[in-house]
């Protein structure tokens, strides 16, 4: 059954959202928003909690304290919710390698509930605007990478989810593939759905609308890449980055 | 003389040309890129130049030594870190070293000294315990590095060191390698992430298993033929698409904004009525220096 978002603005909106293990804090007191048509890049090195974020906002863990809604839907009470109306893509996880790339689509709209006929058409659809051609009815394990992650992005889509997670999406990927795989993620964007995207790669970062930067659990820097730039006086992200976080470690000792 | 010199390599796979007599000629202390699209015939070439794989025409010479005549000469001088993760991960890191330096007859006293070093390059000291299954990202891919090196190559080829590894880790590994440059050690480095090649001494495009174009970094990027404008902006489709309407403009969405092409013998100022029609007004817009994957992406689209 489709049960409607509740009435909201933000497609993620966290206010001091944490999460301990034992004593460690792995997400520290996290305060995001993020908009629906926004691309929002989630950077960090690794180990910085993350992962540990993303899962929270994905429905698949319990925060610690702090309160955090998506799609409108409480993260402590309707993770179920979340779950059925986000799309989430790794470049680890999801497809089959031993299914072809239509078997995994079918796979994926019978697992969201999408009827025969829906389901057949929305894959025609997707099969025409990712230019995925002849590639569907290969095995997703013998794909080269830059299709097996087009085809992912299909899967994670399939279901029309207005907000899009994306956990380092482009790992290994060349640059004219990366350019078409961003020109559809700013298609989607401009369609109304908001994606909140991890990357390790510093040029990917520049793509974003805005970004946030995580260091030991905390959002450290937060705004637009131009802006950044500017208020940091450097040339390039990654100089950013790297200062910012080195930065951060010679305050701690 | 050239430390690393591969002459006319060619290799098919069926029809598919992987390489089409591709040279190279790598310079002692040279850090060297290699860079192109998935398929482009990197990984093929990095098997021919460490021997794990025979061209089917073409040679390689290695300090002089013909790789296919007498590589129990060349195997000493070669140190090689695959693309995937080789280790074993049931070992733990000091294990694995142990393995790695007993395969070139490394033990006893000179393998402590080198893995205390290696351990202060890498700082994976504190992690000797822990089994390299259990070891982050880019931990794994200093301890893949410092097996590598036990041997004390003079020539590293590294494929795709940095796929999936944070960018301080990256920068380490980067640090690590410009290190081993200033001790004389020779580095081949494939990948596809153009910040890399910028670190470089000189770099090769590679598109279809053949060169396109190779130089020093900065001059390659400089040899992008045009002007570059970043118009700060609300970059819809429908602008881009306006944006591309104007002659001899073309556009393209670059996160936050617009990138603006033109022509190189052609001027901003010419096009700004155009630009203020679509609502683009002149402190919109910036100058920016064309990067190498404006140039590596401009090749690629002539050669398609």
């Amino acid at each position: 059954m489709i049960v409607p978002a509740p009435a909201h603005t933000h497609a993620v909106e966290t206010e001091q959202l944490s999460r301990l293990f034992g004593s460690f804090t792995a997400v520290d007191r996290v305060s995001l928003r993020v908009n629906y048509g926004e691309i929002f890049g989630f950077l960090g090195a690794n180990g910085a909690g993350k992962t540990t974020a993303i899962r929270m906002l994905c429905g698949l863990l319990m925060p610690s304290s702090g309160s955090g809604r998506v799609a409108g839907f409480d993260v402590y009470r309707q993770s179920e919710l979340i779950k059925r109306h986000i799309g989430y893509m790794s470049q680890k996880f999801s497809l089959y390698p031993d299914l072809t790339g239509r078997e995994n689509l079918d796979f994926y709209g019978a697992a969201y509930g999408l009827g025969n006929t829906a389901l057949r058409a929305r894959i025609d659809e997707l099969t025409e605007r990712l230019e995925l051609g002849q590639f569907i009815h290969q095995l997703a394990g013998k794909l080269p990478v830059g299709w097996r992650q087009r085809l992912a992005l299909a899967a994670a889509i399939l279901h029309r989810p207005r907000i899009l997670f994306l956990d380092e999406p482009t790992g290994g990927v060349d640059p004219v593939f990366r350019r078409k795989f961003w020109g559809l993620l700013y298609e989607l964007a401009e369609s109304g759905v908001a994606i909140f995207v991890t990357t390790h790669y510093m040029d990917e970062a520049e793509y974003c609308g805005r970004l946030s930067i995580m260091h030991r659990g905390g959002i450290i820097e937060q705004g637009r890449p131009f802006e950044l730039k500017k208020k940091h006086a450097t040339a390039s992200l990654e100089d950013l980055f790297v200062n910012l976080i080195l930065s951060r470690e010679a305050e701690r000792a | 003389m050239a430390f690393l010199i591969a002459e006319d390599i060619s290799k098919k796979y069926g029809e598919n040309h992987a390489l089409d007599r591709f040279c190279l000629s790598i310079d002692p202390a040279e850090i060297f890129a290699l860079v192109g699209p998935d398929g482009a015939g990197k990984t093929t070439l990095i098997r021919i130049l460490c021997r794990l794989l025979d061209p089917d025409s073409g040679r390689v010479t290695i300090d002089g030594v013909d790789t296919s005549r007498e590589y129990d000469r060349v195997k000493p001088l070669l140190g090689y870190m695959p693309q995937q993760f080789s280790l074993y991960p049931d070992l733990s890191v000091e294990e694995n070293m142990t393995f790695y330096a007993g395969l070139y007859g490394l033990t006893g006293e000179p393998y402590r000294a080198k893995r205390d070093r290696l351990y202060e390059f890498s700082n994976l000291g504190p992690f000797s315990g822990r089994r390299a299954g259990a070891l982050s990202g880019g931990m794994k891919q200093k301890l893949a590095l410092s097996c590598a090196l036990i041997h004390d190559p003079r020539l590293l080829i590294l494929d795709e060191p940095t796929t999936g590894v944070d960018p301080l880790s990256r920068r380490q590994l980067w640090e690590i390698l410009l290190q081993l440059k200033s001790e004389g050690v020779t580095v081949l480095v494939s990948t596809p992430y153009m910040d890399e090649v910028a670190r470089c001494d000189r770099a090769a495009f590679i598109f279809r298993g053949r060169k396109l174009s190779e130089d020093t970094p900065t001059a390659l990027a400089a040899s992008f033929v045009g002007r570059i404008f970043y118009i700060d902006c609300e970059p819809t489709t429908s602008l881009v698409e306006r944006a591309n309407t104007i002659p001899d403009i073309s556009a393209i969405r670059f996160g936050a904004g617009l990138h603006l092409y033109l022509r190189q013998d052609d001027s901003l100022d010419r096009h700004l009525g155009e630009l203020a029609a679509i609502g683009i007004d002149r402190q919109q817009i910036t100058p920016i220096d064309a990067d190498l994957e404006d140039r590596f992406i401009q090749l690629m689209e002539t050669k398609a």
